[in-house]
């Protein structure tokens, strides 16, 4: 039996991009959110996001290790969900909370559901929306370290109490917030890389966005003002730009996404307005992250000269 | 057409796009297959010991869906043998040892022909089957009753590496127009499609020429995208009309050919010799120096690529074929066949598939699609053996183009997974049917 050649099954060539890149793209993609981050906030805002980091990434490790797992840990997808995990966490949250939520992210979200790519829920979202219930001082956000914090409210609530907000202000994301969703402008550079990157498409974040900014528009009487600040505060952005376009949890036609997209600034706008939460992006993401599979059903693809089935 | 189709950007890789075709020698032996088609392998009419001529019949046609096989070389008959080829059959093949004359078989001569009748008969004696790959007998799709609206030649060779069609259209386009009128005389076809992908300026500028010459003649270029030769998909972006499945492109009133079979027509119009050498692209990261080489049929790929100019790498994969459709052979030993367009060689680290992850959900292999077939649907209702619903995800649409594969981030094997699942069903629905009785 010599000189065997090695025989595979067609294609014999694949494109460069895999599980890890994807990955790393995201994260390169959240960087400039994150020193965004760092400049408002100092550095507990880099303390909270490596401890998540850590955490994430430590307790798949141990999972896999104590389960006799394959080990996962190098596909990044831990770092991903500690990162962002982190950047939605006020820079002023005990480090233990930010742990907790990083195991729970990790453990609960995502390996007892089989791994990267089974989950139901975004590990991040799902994770960020236990703490919200759980620990009573996530509601009050920090207020970044070059704005006067005399006042506790953040500008959801300001928007609420009609009070004005400088909306340039929120565009360089100068307001209490979570580490990583203030700053709009570092947001938008890592949609724009992601988007170059073809990583995710353009359908999620517009629709999530653009639904939000028309219903707060209709709602607020066509004030622009009043709509844009609604729409660049709280975490709509990170939300709509890094969480709802999760591969595994959400659609993946183009009008599935659209669709999903429309549900999510549906029921954002519904929570921020009617519900008894200022903020309801994480709410509105873990309900549009339940509808995902049926949304992939209804939304399927016709197919090219297929008869009736 | 509204849209057209999806589709994947793979490297072109046209490495031998400006070498024209060198002829190689015939070798000592030839080992023929009877089986270098789509049906039924021929019968060998030859027995050990008998003198051969170049284009001598060396194998008769079994059946409607079979093809003639001829001789490459002149010489004799030393045994009739089974040899392994690729799929795993045995099939009888004629093992002829060359006296290195090339003396052409003295009975050849330029085929009569006066109708529709006469052409197709010529086809089936020419041996001449579709030499995109697939190999399907080209007599057969031409022996139709039915009009044919539109023949849409495929020039399209999507897949990397491969430059023998391009080549072909440019050294043999006298023999492409020759089979041209000849096919619009006697089949009455009023239009003739030339699709050629934008990548390839050289075959379009000389086939547009040549489109200038013939009444009825355009030349389409088409993006550069896989899989666009596909004949679904070709006859698509061309005419805008869509063969349902099932159905054949001829109930499109559609015949497709691919450009070197449309070539060879045209050589066998004129002068009678039928199928017996290959334009064959030698190419891939093992090779020392790519070629477009001549080979007689029936050359073992060993002397093939020895006459390219050897290995730089050793050799640990080597295919018949594009590396997104192509068969990897077990053996060197096997011989260059009918509808062997390309012959790639690939080293270790070109060989290896690449390890496969868990599926991330990311959708890229449905929106790659073609066709619009939802891979990973089709993953959970095999797994699941939920017939009804694998039934459902239109996998039978499935033609394997791997595009779903190459664009996977997980690396999954889709495309293999996707020919179980097609397997799984037939098997079922054939089961089913006769339950049913």
């Amino acid at each position: 039996m010599e000189n065997l050649l090695h025989v595979s099954p067609s294609p014999h060539i694949h494109a460069k991009r895999n599980t890890q890149g994807i990955m790393l793209d995201v994260i390169i993609a959240l960087i400039p959110a994150l020193i965004a981050g760092i400049i408002l906030f100092g550095l507990p805002a880099l303390t909270v996001v490596a401890v998540c980091i850590v955490f994430s990434i430590g307790s798949e490790y141990i999972f896999n290790l104590l389960l006799k797992r394959e080990q996962t840990i190098f596909d990044l997808s831990a770092v991903v969900t500690g990162l962002l995990l982190g950047l939605n966490l006020p820079a002023n949250i005990p480090l233990w909370q930010a742990a907790i939520g990083s195991v729970f992210a990790i453990i609960v979200v995502k390996c007892l559901f089989g791994g990267i790519g089974k989950n139901l829920f975004n590990p991040a979202i799902a994770a960020r929306v236990f703490m919200l219930v759980a620990f009573g001082n996530m509601a009050k956000a920090a207020y970044p370290t070059i704005v006067d914090a005399s006042s506790g409210a953040t500008p959801l609530v300001l928007i609420s109490e009609n009070k004005a907000v400088d909306l340039l202000d929120l565009f360089l994301g100068k307001r209490g917030g979570a580490i990583g969703e203030t700053c709009v402008l570092a947001l938008l550079i890592g949609f724009v890389y992601l988007l170059i990157r073809k990583v995710i498409t353009w359908q999620i974040p517009v629709s999530f966005i653009g639904s939000v900014f028309l219903l707060s528009l209709a709602i607020e009487g066509f004030d622009f003002n009043a709509a844009l600040s609604w729409t660049m505060s709280g975490g709509l952005f990170i939300g709509a730009i890094f969480m709802a376009t999760d591969y595994t949890t959400s659609p993946s036609s183009r009008f599935g996404k659209l669709l999903y997209g429309l549900i999510a600034g549906v029921i954002t706008v519904l929570i921020r307005f009617f519900g008894s939460y200022p903020e309801g992006v994480s709410f509105a993401i873990l309900l549009a992250n339940i509808l995902d599979p049926y949304i992939d059903l209804w939304t399927t693809r016709k197919l090219f000269g297929g008869n009736k089935r | 057409m509204l849209f057209s189709l999806n589709g994947v950007h793979v490297p072109h890789r046209k490495n031998t796009a400006e070498m024209s075709a060198l002829k190689m020698d015939s070798p000592k032996t030839v080992t023929i297959p009877m089986s270098m088609h789509i049906g039924k392998p021929s019968v060998p009419c030859v027995k050990a010991g008998d003198k051969v001529f170049v284009g001598t019949k060396i194998g008769t046609q079994d059946g409607f869906v079979s093809s003639n096989v001829h001789s490459s070389v002149s010489g004799t008959v030393t045994k009739i043998t089974d040899i392994l080829v690729v799929g795993g059959h045995n099939v009888p093949a004629v093992v002829i040892e060359s006296d290195g004359e090339n003396t052409p078989d003295p009975e050849i001569k330029a085929p009569q022909i006066n109708n529709r009748e006469d052409f197709v008969n010529a086809l089936k004696e020419s041996g001449i089957v579709g030499l995109g790959g697939a190999g399907f007998p080209t007599y057969v799709k031409y022996s139709t009753d039915k009009p044919i609206e539109y023949l849409i030649i495929n020039g399209a060779e999507c897949e990397p590496y491969i430059t023998s069609d391009s080549i072909t259209m440019v050294e043999k386009s006298e023999n492409i127009a020759l089979a041209i009128k000849a096919l619009m005389k006697f089949f009455d076809i009023k239009n003739v499609i030339i699709g050629i992908e934008k990548n390839k300026p050289k075959a379009i500028s000389v086939m547009k020429k040549l489109a200038q010459d013939i009444d009825g003649v355009t030349v389409k270029v088409l993006k550069s995208m896989y899989p666009q030769g596909g004949e679904k998909v070709l006859v698509y972006h061309t005419t805008g009309r869509t063969i349902m499945e099932g159905k054949l492109p001829i109930d499109v009133g559609c015949v497709v050919s691919n450009s070197t079979t449309i070539a060879e027509i045209g050589a066998f119009l004129k002068t009678g010799i039928p199928l017996t050498h290959k334009c064959v692209t030698v190419d891939g990261s093992a090779i020392a120096s790519p070629k477009n080489v001549i080979v007689p049929i029936g050359t073992a790929l060993s002397e093939v690529f020895e006459f390219a100019g050897g290995f730089k790498e050793e050799p640990h994969k080597v295919l018949y074929g594009g590396p997104m459709m192509g068969i990897s052979v077990p053996s060197l030993d096997l011989p260059v066949i009918k509808n062997t367009n390309a012959i790639l060689a690939f080293n270790k680290k070109d060989s290896l598939y690449p390890k496969s992850t868990a599926c991330i959900s990311c959708g890229s292999c449905a929106n790659h699609c073609p066709f619009g077939i939802n891979p990973p649907l089709a993953a959970k209702a095999l797994r699941n053996k939920d017939m009804e619903a694998l039934e459902k995800t239109g996998i039978t649409l499935c033609m394997e183009c791997g595009c779903c594969s190459y664009v996977c981030p997980a690396k999954l094997p889709i495309v293999q997974n996707n020919k179980l699942a097609k397997l799984e069903l037939l098997e079922f629905q054939k089961t089913n049917k006769e339950g049913n009785k």
